[in-house]
C-alpha cells in the first residue's frame, strides 16, 4: 500500500521491513491483522453463572428495565459477522457472533439521554454515545463462532460495538446507564479516547 | 537510541533519549512506532524498565524479549542500532502503576512470567530509588537460567533491596546450583501460597506476563482469597 504522504526521512526506521502487507483487506491506521483472539483485561476474569446473570438498563430518571438470561434468550437474535479492532493494535476480521441488538433492548426504554455508561461484573466501565448503540451497530453478544462465549472473552455476555475500538465492547456487561452528561469509564479516565473510532485512530484523549 | 546492552541471550535493553520526555511512573509503558521505507508502520508496547531519573529526565529504558517469528521484537533485539531513531509515544497507562504509599502503603505482591518482569522490576527499582520500605514479594516464573532477566540484581548478594523477597520458579530447566532441589515446573497454588503474601494482609497484587500465565495466576489468587479489586493484571502476548 503506498503511503498517503511521503514519509520524512527522519521518521524511517532503517532496515525495518515488517511483515508482508495483507492484500485485499482494509486495516485501520496503525493496526495489524491477527488470526488468534488475544485477551486484554485490566484485572481478573469474572465468572458469572447464567442463573445469576441479569442485564439492567437505567435511564436518566433512574427508572430500570431488566432482563434475566431466559428473557435475553427469548428476544429476537441477530448473527452479525464483524471485524474487531483493538487499541493494542490487532484487528481480527470476519468474527461471527450471536446476540441481541441494542435496538431491541432499548426499544421500550424511555430516555432522551445522549450518553451511555456501561458497567460490568468486575467493576469495569466504559462510555459511549447512545447513538452508537443504535442502528444495528451494537449487540449484547453471548455466542462466538457457534459456541457459548468463553469467560475470558467476556462470557456469558458482552457488549459488541465493532465500529469502535474493542475496549468499548465491554466484557461481562451488567448495566447500561443512560446519562445526560458524558461520564468517563475505566480506560477513558486513564487517558483513552471518549469515542475511539479506529478509522480516525482515536486511541488517546486528544487524538 | 543512545545505548543498548544484552540482558540475556534473547533480550536486549534499549536506552532511548526522548526529547521533551516529562517523566513516568513505575509500571507504565511506551508505544514504539517503526516505519518501513514504503510508509508501512508497526507499533508495539514496551514497559519502561527503569524508574524516572530526574538527573537524566529524558532517558527511557525498555527491555525487549525476542519473540520467534515476531514482526518487531527480532528487529529491536538484533538489528536496531545505537544512534538510530525510533518514534516513541508515552508514557501510557495509569492503572498498572505503583509508587510508595500506593493503596495506603499495602504490601506488594509482584508476579512475573517471562518478560512480564520488566514493569515489575521498575517498581522494585522505584522502591529502591525512593528508599521506601514497603514489603515486597516477587515471584518470577521463567523458563531456564539463560532466559532470566535482572536475576543478579534481584537475587545477587550485593542487592540493596532489604524487604524485597524474590523467589524464582524455573518452569523448564533449573540452574545447577539451585539450592531448592525442586524439579522444574509451573508456579502452582502451593508455591503461590508459600512465596506470595497471605490474602489476610490485603496486598496490592501486580500480575504481568503472557496471557496464559496471567489467567492461571489470577485464578489461583482468587482461590487463595485475594480480592479481585486488589489484583492488577497486564497481559503481554497473544492468547494461548
Ligand atoms: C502493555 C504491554 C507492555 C509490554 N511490555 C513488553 C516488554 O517490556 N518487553 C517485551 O519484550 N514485550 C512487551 N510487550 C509485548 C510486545 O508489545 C510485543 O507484543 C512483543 O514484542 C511481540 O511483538 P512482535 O512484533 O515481535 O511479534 P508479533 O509479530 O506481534 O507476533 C507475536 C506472536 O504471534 C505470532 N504472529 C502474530 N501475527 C502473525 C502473523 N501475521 N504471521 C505469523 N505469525 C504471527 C508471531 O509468530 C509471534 O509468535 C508488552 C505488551 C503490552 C501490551
Amino acid at each position: 500500500m503506498p503511503p498517503e504522504e511521503p514519509v520524512a526521512a527522519t521518521d524511517l526506521t532503517p532496515g525495518f521491513r515488517g511483515r508482508p502487507r495483507p492484500a485485499g483487506i482494509a486495516l485501520p491506521p496503525g493496526q495489524y491483522e491477527e488470526h488468534g483472539f488475544p485477551v486484554l483485561t485490566a484485572g481478573t476474569t469474572p465468572h458469572v453463572p447464567t442463573e445469576r446473570w441479569r442485564l439492567t438498563v437505567r435511564n436518566e430518571d433512574l427508572e430500570e428495565w431488566s432482563w434475566s438470561w431466559t428473557d435475553l434468550m427469548a428476544l429476537p437474535q441477530d448473527e452479525p459477522t464483524v471485524d474487531l479492532h483493538c487499541v493494542t493494535r490487532w484487528s481480527k476480521f470476519g468474527t461471527r457472533w450471536r446476540g441481541v441488538s441494542l435496538d431491541v433492548l432499548l426499544a421500550d426504554v424511555r430516555s432522551s439521554a445522549q450518553y451511555a455508561l456501561v458497567a460490568c461484573h468486575g467493576g469495569y466501565t466504559t462510555n459511549l454515545p447512545v447513538a452508537d448503540l443504535l442502528g444495528g451497530r451494537a449487540w449484547v453478544a453471548h455466542t462466538y463462532d457457534g459456541r457459548p462465549l468463553h469467560a475470558e472473552h467476556g462470557g456469558p455476555a458482552r457488549l459488541l460495538v465493532p465500529h469502535l475500538y474493542l475496549w468499548k465492547s465491554a466484557k461481562w456487561v451488567k448495566e447500561i446507564h443512560l446519562v445526560r452528561d458524558e461520564q468517563r469509564g475505566f480506560w477513558e479516565r486513564y487517558g483513552y479516547h471518549d469515542y475511539g473510532d479506529p478509522w480516525r485512530e482515536q486511541r488517546y484523549q486528544g487524538d | 537510541m543512545v545505548d543498548a546492552h544484552a540482558e540475556s541471550a534473547s533480550a536486549r535493553t534499549l536506552v532511548l533519549d526522548v526529547p521533551g520526555w516529562g517523566g513516568h511512573r513505575a509500571g507504565q509503558h511506551v508505544d514504539l512506532r517503526l516505519t518501513a521505507d514504503d510508509g508501512y508502520t508497526a507499533v508495539r508496547a514496551y514497559s519502561i524498565g527503569a524508574p524516572w531519573d530526574p538527573d537524566a529526565p529524558t532517558r527511557v529504558e525498555v527491555t525487549v524479549q525476542r519473540v520467534q517469528g515476531g514482526e518487531v521484537s527480532p528487529y529491536l533485539v538484533d538489528e536496531f542500532a545505537v544512534g538510530q531513531r525510533i518514534e516513541v509515544r508515552g508514557p501510557v497507562g495509569g492503572w498498572f502503576v505503583w509508587a510508595p504509599g500506593a493503596a495506603g502503603g499495602a504490601p506488594v505482591l509482584l508476579l512475573a512470567g517471562g518478560s512480564g518482569v520488566v514493569p515489575l522490576v521498575s517498581m522494585v527499582r522505584e522502591r529502591r530509588r525512593r528508599a521506601d520500605r514497603t514489603p515486597f514479594r516477587l515471584v518470577y516464573s521463567v523458563r531456564m537460567p539463560g532466559d532470566a532477566l535482572f536475576l543478579d540484581e534481584l537475587t545477587g548478594p550485593r542487592r540493596r533491596d532489604d524487604g524485597v523477597d524474590t523467589h524464582v520458579v524455573w518452569t523448564r530447566g533449573v540452574p545447577p546450583d539451585d539450592p531448592s532441589g525442586r524439579p522444574p515446573g509451573r508456579l502452582d497454588l502451593r508455591g503461590l501460597a508459600r512465596h506470595g503474601w497471605p490474602a489476610d494482609l490485603r496486598p496490592l497484587v501486580f500480575v504481568c506476563g503472557p496471557t496464559g500465565f496471567v489467567e492461571a495466576v489470577s485464578r489461583m489468587l482468587l482461590v487463595l482469597g485475594h480480592d479481585a479489586s486488589a489484583i492488577r493484571a497486564e497481559r503481554f502476548g497473544p492468547s494461548t
